[in-house]
């Protein structure tokens, strides 16, 4: 509903999506001197994550992305995260893919669900980016790309009114709704229940600006205050202690947003018994819809263009696994229930002959002659990308 | 346990939920009392109603006909694209769904934003309000009888474009709020198809909330219309051929989500947690509650006994009793009752009958209405 959505959505996932994948290097990784050619090293694990960074934030992507519009389904926006996964030399299978995908959007739901004002989402997005900000702080040329980004979030966001942070909310949560999928770090954290649903605390402070509850005040018609009541519930709120700091830089005060990974703590989901939550609903459209397949547009092609050339033989040493083992991992591609599947749609499959002329036509639009940053990070390869096609 | 074990149970604060007055004396008695005489809640949790579809997070998101002398009640709450109706009789549930109408290209999914049952002297329609326009269909929702497409071009860009906000007004109208400010009065004909866009009200810059007529019985002068927007702002009006603006309530920096009107009392629910009360025919603050935690999602009003029911992201639904000092004339507003639900964003929130007797609740993410009665 909200056309200012997308942004707050992709960038959020994409945060997430750093956490899990740096936990994931980070447990994966060998100290340099030991390792083989096809084990991950800590400079391996910089290099996967500048490359996703520099084409997250990419200029004319992001361009693209600030412009009001409807959000994306869940099928179009996962393509766009498969490709940003697969930006680097690392490579993932359908299950890892599927069980990143799982991870960020449910750690996403979990914060929109909990912001304790809808303007809060600014801060947990301020969250990701100042995290994000940390991954590359020895690469200045993405830096500022991010930075621009920030900035860009805060010329659009900062005069938005609270009803229409509410309307992005609901947009958000309605992009969310019945996903159930349980988190063993939710889970063991207490913040998610056996059934999948969150847990929402009736304690702790109020959002900024409110206040706690309890308190009934009556006026007469001079505007005089004549009674004073007050009534209890189970709820125990306190007043905020202040508000999160909505700057360039500053701090947040809300955590929500800020990594909860650590390699200590591995991340799993669990696939049963949340089925049994989608048996009333798993169909995203009822009717289906003809743009479909031109959802998987600009976005996807800025991201990579027509469907990349498959590894060879010698970079398969490079593929990620989000499980603890390959077996696992197996398991987990064979035993996804149905309705959880994302049904990631190949775009060289949907490639008809008259949309080819239309895609030479934007990609060319896209040769942009003005000279390049000199940075030596990946961001001109993927205009670059689009040139080899 | 024997009574005595329920009579120390029962020591300290004057009961969850109560109306917080301390607790009325304890008495040991010997025997055995099967009804305990101190502060106990005012409802109790009865059988659910489950749905097809979960709710969606929008505001008043629970819409529930009851008409006297019938039997039957029906729930309707909003999923995305769709709507869930359930009709209870006696018996069992039918259920039903409707869709939210494409618009003309049909090239996009359209979510619909709320349902509500409008109940006018000789008839009752069932409208939908969605980000395409407006769905009007007979109460039991099997034909729509009406549909009118919202300009696009009214909107400028980048803004949301959706139609929200519905009440039945002077006993002839159907007025319904879009997102760019303005509210539509459609004339409602006895019956047929018929049905006109009699005007245009256009006195709200942001997009409006909710809307709802007079329930009770408005003081002379009073209006019987009240309108609200997403930056607070509230104004009321006198219904008819042509409607007149008597009042306008200023934001205090709060969005207003939910309001209900009764006997010349404006109820307003926001989205810092505060119910306020102002007086239709002045639009003077009377009364000031601090009854949520979290964005209020619902408001309802028991016209009978001036129950008001509020229901709000922070899990809670309150009941609160409404009431004019014949004396001073005062507004006067008391906590009744506390409904926590657990882990769950309350976004809609009913009264089932005109007394107050019973309610119906439902929240984001929920498959199922849960039902509340006297107890």
């Amino acid at each position: 509903m909200s056309a200012r959505t997308l942004p707050l959505l992709f960038l959020n996932l994409g945060g997430e999506m750093l956490y899990i994948l740096d936990q994931r290097l980070r447990a994966q990784s060998i100290p340099g001197e030991k390792a083989r050619k096809d084990e991950w090293t800590d400079v391996d694990r910089k290099r996967v994550m500048n490359d996703i960074i520099t084409t997250m934030f990419n200029k004319k992507f992001m361009e693209e992305l600030f412009k009001p519009q409807e959000l994306y389904s869940k099928k179009a926006l996962r393509t766009v995260y498969d490709r940003l996964a697969h930006a680097s030399i690392m490579r993932l299978n359908q299950a890892s893919m599927d069980k990143l995908y799982d991870l960020m959007t449910m750690a996403f739901k979990y914060q929109v669900l909990l912001c304790p004002r809808p303007k809060d989402i600014l801060l947990v997005t301020f969250n990701h980016l100042d995290a994000i900000k940390d991954f590359i702080c020895d690469a200045p040329g993405i830096l500022n790309q991010v930075d621009e980004t920030f900035r860009q979030l805060i010329e659009t966001y900062s005069c938005l009114s609270a009803g229409e942070f509410q309307l992005i909310r609901q947009t958000l949560l309605i992009f969310f709704q019945d996903m159930h999928i349980r988190v063993s770090i939710f889970l063991k954290d207490k913040v998610q229940n056996s059934n999948g649903r969150f847990v929402l605390p009736i304690s702790g402070p109020v959002p900024w600006g409110t206040e706690v509850p309890g308190l009934i005040r009556m006026f007469n018609h001079n505007g005089d205050e004549v009674r004073r009541t007050e009534f209890t519930t189970d709820g125990n709120y306190v007043p905020p202690q202040r508000e999160g700091s909505f700057d360039l830089y500053g701090d947040r005060v809300l955590k929500l947003g800020t990594n909860m990974y650590s390699v200590s703590r591995p991340v799993e989901t669990h696939m049963s018994g949340s089925s049994k939550n989608l048996a009333s609903h798993a169909k995203e459209n009822i009717v289906p819809n003809p743009l479909a397949k031109e959802e998987l547009n600009f976005l996807a092609r800025l991201l990579g263009g027509l469907e990349i050339q498959k590894p060879g033989g010698s970079e398969t040493g490079f593929r990620l696994n989000l499980f603890t083992t390959d077996e696992e991992e197996e398991h987990a591609a064979l035993t996804r229930p149905e309705e959880l599947s994302y049904k990631v749609i190949n775009i060289e499959a949907t490639q008809e002959p008259g949309r080819r002329a239309e895609l030479s036509r934007i990609l060319g639009e896209l040769e942009v002659a003005e000279p390049r940053p000199g940075s030596a990070g990946k961001g001109e390869d993927l205009l670059a990308l689009m040139d080899g096609l | 346990p024997g009574p005595w074990a329920l009579a120390g149970l029962r020591e300290g604060r004057g009961g969850r939920g109560g109306p917080g007055r301390a607790v009325g004396g304890r008495q040991w008695v010997h025997g055995w009392f099967p009804e305990l005489p101190w502060p106990r809640r005012m409802y109790r949790k009865e059988k659910s109603i489950q749905l097809k579809s979960s709710s969606a997070a929008l505001y008043n998101n629970l819409s529930v006909l009851h008409l006297p002398g019938r039997q039957l009640t029906s729930f309707s709450t909003v999923h995305g694209p769709s709507l869930s109706v359930v009709m209870a009789d006696g018996l069992g549930f039918s259920h039903r769904q409707l869709q939210a109408k494409e618009g003309g290209m049909a090239v996009s999914t359209s979510l619909l934003t709320q349902a509500a049952w409008c109940v006018l002297p000789s008839r009752v329609l069932l409208v939908l309000t969605s980000q395409k326009g407006i769905q009007m269909y007979e109460s039991d929702g099997s034909i729509m009888v009406y549909w009118h497409a919202l300009d696009v071009m009214e909107h400028p860009p980048a803004q949301a474009v959706f139609a929200r906000g519905i009440a039945a007004a002077g006993g002839r109208f159907i007025c319904v709020g879009t997102s760019s400010g303005l509210v539509l009065v459609f004339d409602i004909p006895p019956k047929g198809t018929n049905i006109t866009v009699s005007e245009v009200l256009e006195r709200h810059c942001d997009a409006i909330t909710d809307i709802a007529a007079e329930l009770g019985q408005a003081p002379d002068g009073a209006g019987d219309l009240v309108t609200a927007d997403d930056a607070g702002t509230l104004c009321v009006w006198s219904t008819g051929e042509e409607f007149t603006l008597l009042s306008k309530i200023p934001a205090f920096g709060c969005s207003c989500s939910s309001v209900k009107l009764w006997n010349g009392i404006v109820a307003a629910g926001y989205g810092n947690g505060q119910i306020r009360l102002y007086e239709a025919t002045t639009g003077l603050l009377r009364a000031e509650v601090n009854a949520h935690a979290r964005w209020i999602y619902a408001l309802d009003l028991a016209p009978q006994t001036g129950k008001l029911l509020s229901g709000a992201e922070d899990s809670f639904v309150h009941v609160w009793k409404l009431s004019r000092n014949l004396d001073t004339d005062d507004v006067e507003i008391e906590h009744c009752h506390a409904e926590c639900v657990t882990d769950t964003q309350v976004c809609g929130a009913r009264f089932c009958d005109p007394e107050g007797n019973s309610f119906a609740v439902t929240g984001y993410d929920l498959s199922e209405i849960f039902r509340y009665g006297r107890a």
